[in-house]
């Protein structure tokens, strides 16, 4: 195929492949927490971070990574502190970020590129762009593969997990941390306005279809990598825009795994 | 004092909101004992449990495990716990192994998976609880009664010497209260001490040395059960009898 032979293809699709791999890997912990929309909310204040990138002139996926992690770690700490106070001061931090990011961007002078990190534009992926991907991405995949059963502990029964003597106050620091990384990372590629459906949907597909929270987490690491390159090829066939193309893919696919696995049910209990 | 204490609550006052849940509240519980927690809802029977597992902050009084502080209190392998409510059925999918296997944690090497011990152990539990045939059925496929089972499997995975169980049979068959009494009174013969909450004993009633009885807040009686296991064969006597050979009805 003649794709592959376009420098900025290839870097699109490795790029496509390493977010569609990496942001299941953790959101499959922030489903089981029913933290799943916390993507769009650290995406918000990303969002000032990119912005303030482009006024400083330094490199937006870098400030949108530092940002990410700093309202990661901002949520965890007000979620941890109570319940009724922080939903409120949640709603202001995002907003917030909007606002703030709006701002500077237009004053940065270059608020054409900011639909580019709102919608994502993977195909004009630099090189520099690409090795960012790759270090956060191995950052994120580590943390997962380090502490999943810490993680899925914590995830599965806080109460009991503390009893267990787990430190679950720094484990569900880390987990924000590393959703954070994950958003700064994926918005180069779908979006920050689409950041979340990367990391919930290819878990909310296979969850459908597996038994096991093993088989969850791999499962959606591997369609979340197809459906990413998919996605991508598909967009470039189609000349429609490759990130939200990827996520409608998605929830085709949603849909589809919605029908097996409601046709699975009808098999398996024949009677009714 | 002969046996060792294992928890111990002296003068624990617990405020939530502005609610004083407990009152200065002064508990002992030794190896070995089989305590029944009884009171009517709201009586602060929950808030105890959680307050002597740290899950709770304390306002006033101390609290201690195996005569350890709270505070310094590290050895959780020796704790088995199991919450009133389920956890997490209709989150992401997981096997009944591997929720048992999360009661591991306490003992298993940090920053890796499992051990072939670890799952060896988690299977072990869930046949003690009838359970292995279903180890890699999805939790949320089992019955109510089932999913309390594997509750208490993975309360019962290290083979804790202090199991703690809030309101483990509220909504289990007489079946499975059965299993679950055979399972505790095992793990009594093992001097592991019981600490019970519950509102109707059932088939864990022989098996009950001691009961404390909250009311708002504070202790009102603690000591034999009353009605009619108070004559001096109170201990373990009633299952000599079955052993004896006498015919199993129903």
């Amino acid at each position: 195929m003649e794709v592959f032979g376009l420098e900025f293809m290839r870097r699109a699709l490795v790029a496509a492949l390493i977010v569609g791999v990496t942001a299941p890997s953790i959101g499959v912990f922030l489903v089981q927490r029913r933290l799943a929309l916390m993507g769009d909310g650290i995406g918000h204040v990303a969002f000032m971070g990119v912005a303030a990138g482009l006024f400083f002139g330094t490199s937006p996926v870098i400030t949108g990574i530092v940002a990410a992690s700093l309202a990661g770690a901002g949520i965890e700490v007000l979620r941890d502190k109570g319940r009724t106070a922080s939903d409120v001061a949640l709603a202001l931090i995002f907003y917030g970020g909007i606002a703030g990011g709006a701002i500077l961007a237009f004053r940065s002078g270059q608020s054409s590129k900011v639909l580019g990190y709102l919608f994502g534009s993977v195909l004009t992926i630099t090189s520099q762009d690409l090795l960012v991907l790759v270090a956060a991405g191995a950052l994120v995949l580590a943390t997962v593969i380090l502490w999943r059963k810490e993680l899925f502990a914590v995830c599965y029964d806080e109460e009991v997990a503390r009893v267990s003597g787990l430190a679950v106050r720094k484990l569900n620091f880390l987990m924000a941390l590393a959703a954070a990384v994950m958003v700064g990372v994926t918005m180069r590629v779908v979006g920050i306005l689409l950041v979340s459906a990367m990391l919930v949907i290819p878990v909310a597909i296979v969850q459908q279809l597996s038994n096991s929270f093993r088989s969850t987490l791999v499962g959606s690491m591997i369609l979340g990598g197809g459906l990413s390159v998919g996605g991508v090829l598909l967009a470039y066939h189609l000349d429609t825009s490759p990130g939200a193309t990827i996520v409608l893919v998605a929830i085709g696919a949603f849909f589809l795994a919605a029908l097996l696995a409601q046709a699975r049910e009808r098999r398996a209990s024949p009677a009714a | 004092m002969s046996a060792a204490v294992v928890g111990e609550l002296q003068g624990v006052g617990v405020i939530l909101g502005r609610q004083e849940v407990l009152k200065g509240l002064d508990l002992t519980l030794s190896a070995g004992e089989f305590v029944a927690l009884l009171g009517s809802n709201g009586s602060g029977k929950t808030t105890l449990v959680r307050a002597l597992l740290g899950l709770l902050p304390v306002a006033s009084g101390e609290v201690r495990l195996f005569g350890t502080p709270l505070e310094r209190f590290r050895d959780w392998r020796r704790i088995g716990y199991v919450p009133q409510r389920f956890g997490a059925t209709s989150g992401v999918p997981a096997t009944v192994e591997e929720v048992v296997l999360t009661g591991r944690i306490a003992v298993a090497r940090r920053m890796r998976g499992f051990s072939a011990g670890d799952r060896q152990a988690a299977l072990q539990a869930l046949e003690l609880m009838g359970l292995a045939r279903v180890s890699r059925r999805r939790v949320s496929q089992l019955s109510g009664g089932q999913q309390q089972r594997v509750l208490i499997a993975r309360a019962l995975v290290n083979e804790p010497d202090f199991l703690l169980l809030d309101e483990p049979v509220s909504s289990v068959d007489p079946e499975n209260q059965k299993m679950f009494a055979q399972a505790l009174e095992r793990l009594s013969e093992l001097n592991a001490t019981v600490l019970l909450v519950a509102h109707a004993l059932g088939a864990m009633e022989p098996l009950v040395h001691r009961t404390v009885v909250l009311d708002r807040g504070t202790v009102v009686y603690d000591g034999v059960p009353r009605a009619e296991h108070e004559d001096e064969h109170a201990h373990h006597h009633p299952r000599v009898m079955h052993a004896g050979g006498l015919p199993k009805e129903r």
